[in-house]
C-alpha cells in the first residue's frame, strides 16, 4: 500500500461520508446534538482540498495531514479524536513509502490508543471506539493467520460494522448521548456509525 | 424550515457580519471567527476567552466588552470552535497577565480548548480554565461526561470579568470563577425541539401536549419527558431538581433564561413562580435577569439557574459592564 493507496482512501471516506452526510447526521440528532454528518463532511472535504494541495510524500504523511486537518476544520469531539486517530497512525507509519498490512495494523492501533487517551472511552461505552477497536483486532488477527491484504481489510470493515451495529442496545456513558442516561438505548451511536464508514472505504480501495 | 437566512453554509460568518456592522465597540476577526474588544488586549489585564458553538447567542460574542470578556469563539452552529481559533483568540487578548479560558463542560469544548491552551502555552501565554458544569439534570457520574454547563456561563463571565478588571491576578480570577460555578445550578425545560439551519427538521419529536424536562443548550432531548401542565407545576419540577442538588437558601442570583422562542411575558410569569419557590425556602432574588441570554436557537422553552451569592460576589455582579447584551453602571 503506498502514498497514492492513502490518498486514494481519503477520498473515498469523503465521498463516503458526503453520501451517509444526513444518515449521520440523523443518527445524530436522535441521541446528540444533530451535527455529525455535516461536520466530517466539512471536515474530509477539508481533507481533500488540503491533500491536493500539498501532496503528501509518504502514506504517513498522508495520513498526518489527513489529522492535522481535522482537528483544524471540524471542531467538536470528532474532530479532535478522528484527528488523533489519523495522526497517531500515521506517525507510527513514519518514512515508510511502502506499507504492509502488518504496518497498518499496527498504525491503527496506535491511532485507537490516542482516541482512547484522549476520549477517554472503553468498549461498551457506546463511542466510536466500539468500532474501532473490533475493526484493529480484527486486522491483526487477519495478519496473524496470514490472509491476503484484501482479505484482512474485508475482515476490518466487517468487524467495524458489526461493532458500529452492536451499539444500539447499549447505554451512552460517554460523550453528549451519556446525557440521556437510558434514553441513549435504542440507537446507534453516530461516532461507531462513521468509523464504520471510514473502515468500509479502506477495504473499498483495498479491492480494486 | 423558515429562517431569516441566506445560505445554509454562511449562518455563522453572516452572523459574524452582523455583530461586526451593529458594535464597532467590537473588532470582529470573520476569517478567525474571533469576536475581540476593540482594545484587547489590555497591559496588565488577565485577559478571558470562552466560546462554544454557534445559536446559543448572545453567548458569547455578545458577552464580550469593559467588565466581561476580552474574546469570543464562535463554532459552527452546536459544535466546538477548533483549536487554531481559541489559540489566536488566546495570543490576542494576552496583555502579559495570562489569559482565562471559560469553557462549559461538553467532550467537545474541553478537547478542542485544552489543544488551544498547549498552542498557547507553547507562544508563552499562561492559561488557565474554569470549566462550567452547572447543569443538574446530567447526573455527574462515571456513566456520563459529567454535567453540561449551561447558564452559569454567564455568571462565571461576568463575575471573573469584573474580576479581571480590577486588575487581579489570573490565579484570582480563576478562582473566583470556580466559585461561582461551584455556586450555581441550573435546570432547563422545553416545551418545543429546535431546527438546525442544516437539518432543517426539528432535533427531535415532542407533542402538543407533551414537555421535555432536563434539556441542555443543544437541541438535545432531555432526562425525561412529562405531560404539559401549569407553569407553576414545571417550575416547581425544575426548582426542586435545583434545590435537591443545592439546597436554596439566602441571597440569590436568579436567571430565567428563555431558549430563543419564547415570549417574555411568559419569562416573567415564569419568574414570578421561581420568586414564589425561593420564598417558600427562605431564600431571596436579590439580583435576578429575566429575558433571552443562553439561547438554543428557535427553542422555546426557559431555563433557570441560581448562584447562592456572598458579599463579594454581589459586589462584583454589580460591578459596571458593557457589552452587547449585558450593560449597567456605566
Amino acid at each position: 500500500m503506498d502514498t497514492r493507496f492513502f490518498v486514494t482512501w481519503m477520498e473515498e471516506i469523503t465521498a463516503a461520508v458526503r453520501a451517509a452526510r444526513d444518515h449521520l447526521t440523523r443518527l445524530d440528532a436522535a441521541i446528540g446534538d444533530a451535527d455529525h454528518g455535516t461536520n466530517l463532511d466539512r471536515g474530509f472535504s477539508a481533507v481533500a482540498e488540503a491533500l491536493a494541495a500539498r501532496p503528501p510524500a509518504t502514506p504517513g504523511g498522508a495520513l498526518v495531514l489527513a489529522g492535522s486537518t481535522l482537528i483544524r476544520k471540524v471542531g467538536g469531539a470528532s474532530g479532535p479524536l478522528y484527528g488523533t486517530a489519523f495522526r497517531e497512525a500515521g506517525k507510527t507509519l513514519g518514512e515508510t513509502p511502502e506499507v504492509s498490512t502488518a504496518e497498518l495494523a499496527a498504525a491503527l492501533e496506535a491511532g485507537l490508543a490516542g482516541v482512547r487517551r484522549l476520549g477517554g472511552a472503553e468498549e461498551g461505552d457506546k463511542t466510536m471506539v466500539d468500532a474501532l477497536a473490533p475493526a484493529v483486532r480484527a486486522l491483526a488477527r487477519a495478519v496473524h493467520e496470514g490472509g491476503t491484504a484484501g482479505e484482512a481489510l474485508d475482515a476490518a470493515a466487517a468487524a467495524a460494522e458489526d461493532g458500529a451495529k452492536a451499539t444500539i442496545p447499549l447505554q451512552a456513558r460517554k460523550g453528549r448521548a451519556s446525557y440521556l442516561g437510558p434514553r441513549s438505548i435504542g440507537h446507534e451511536d453516530p461516532g461507531a456509525a462513521s468509523t464504520a464508514l471510514i473502515l468500509d472505504a479502506l477495504r473499498t480501495v483495498g479491492s480494486r | 424550515m423558515k429562517k431569516l437566512i441566506n445560505d445554509v453554509g454562511s449562518v455563522v460568518a453572516d452572523t459574524l457580519r452582523g455583530v461586526a456592522a451593529a458594535h464597532p465597540s467590537l473588532r470582529v476577526d470573520v476569517e478567525n471567527r474571533i469576536i475581540f474588544r476593540r482594545d484587547a488586549p489590555r497591559p496588565g489585564k488577565v485577559g478571558l476567552v470562552s466560546g462554544g458553538g454557534s445559536g446559543h447567542e448572545p453567548l458569547h460574542g455578545g458577552y464580550v466588552g469593559y467588565g466581561m470578556l476580552d474574546a469570543a469563539c464562535p463554532g459552527e452552529i452546536f459544535t466546538s470552535p477548533v483549536p487554531d481559533q481559541i489559540a489566536t483568540a488566546t495570543t490576542g487578548v494576552d496583555g502579559g497577565a495570562g489569559v482565562l479560558h471559560i469553557v462549559k463542560n461538553y467532550t467537545g469544548d474541553v478537547l478542542n480548548f485544552e489543544m488551544a491552551a498547549e498552542l498557547s502555552g507553547d507562544e508563552g501565554v499562561e492559561v488557565a480554565r474554569v470549566l462550567v458544569d452547572d447543569d443538574v439534570a446530567v447526573r455527574d457520574s462515571l456513566y456520563t461526561a459529567g454535567r453540561r454547563g449551561t447558564g452559569a456561563t454567564l455568571f462565571v463571565e461576568k463575575i471573573a470579568g469584573a474580576l479581571a478588571e480590577s486588575g487581579a491576578p489570573l490565579a484570582e480570577v480563576a478562582r473566583v470563577g470556580r466559585e461561582v460555578n461551584d455556586r450555581s445550578r441550573s435546570f432547563g425545560v422545553a416545551l418545543t425541539p429546535c431546527t438546525t439551519p442544516a437539518a432543517g427538521t426539528p432535533t427531535f419529536e415532542l407533542g402538543d401536549a407533551e414537555i421535555e424536562l432536563g434539556i441542555g443548550i443543544h437541541g438535545e432531548p432531555g432526562r425525561t419527558r412529562a405531560a404539559h401542565r401549569e407553569a407553576r407545576e414545571i417550575v416547581r419540577l425544575a426548582m426542586d431538581a435545583i434545590d435537591d442538588d443545592l439546597p436554596l437558601s439566602g441571597e440569590t442570583l436568579v436567571m430565567v433564561n428563555g431558549m430563543g422562542g419564547t415570549p417574555l411575558m411568559e419569562l416573567y410569569i415564569v419568574f414570578a413562580e421561581v420568586a414564589a419557590y425561593l420564598e417558600e425556602k427562605g431564600a431571596t432574588a436579590v439580583r435576578s435577569l429575566v429575558g433571552d441570554y443562553v439561547t438554543s436557537l428557535d427553542m422555546q422553552g426557559f431555563s433557570v439557574t441560581t448562584c447562592a451569592l456572598t458579599g463579594d460576589l454581589t459586589r462584583l455582579w454589580d460591578a459596571p459592564v458593557e457589552t452587547p447584551a449585558l450593560r449597567w453602571g456605566r
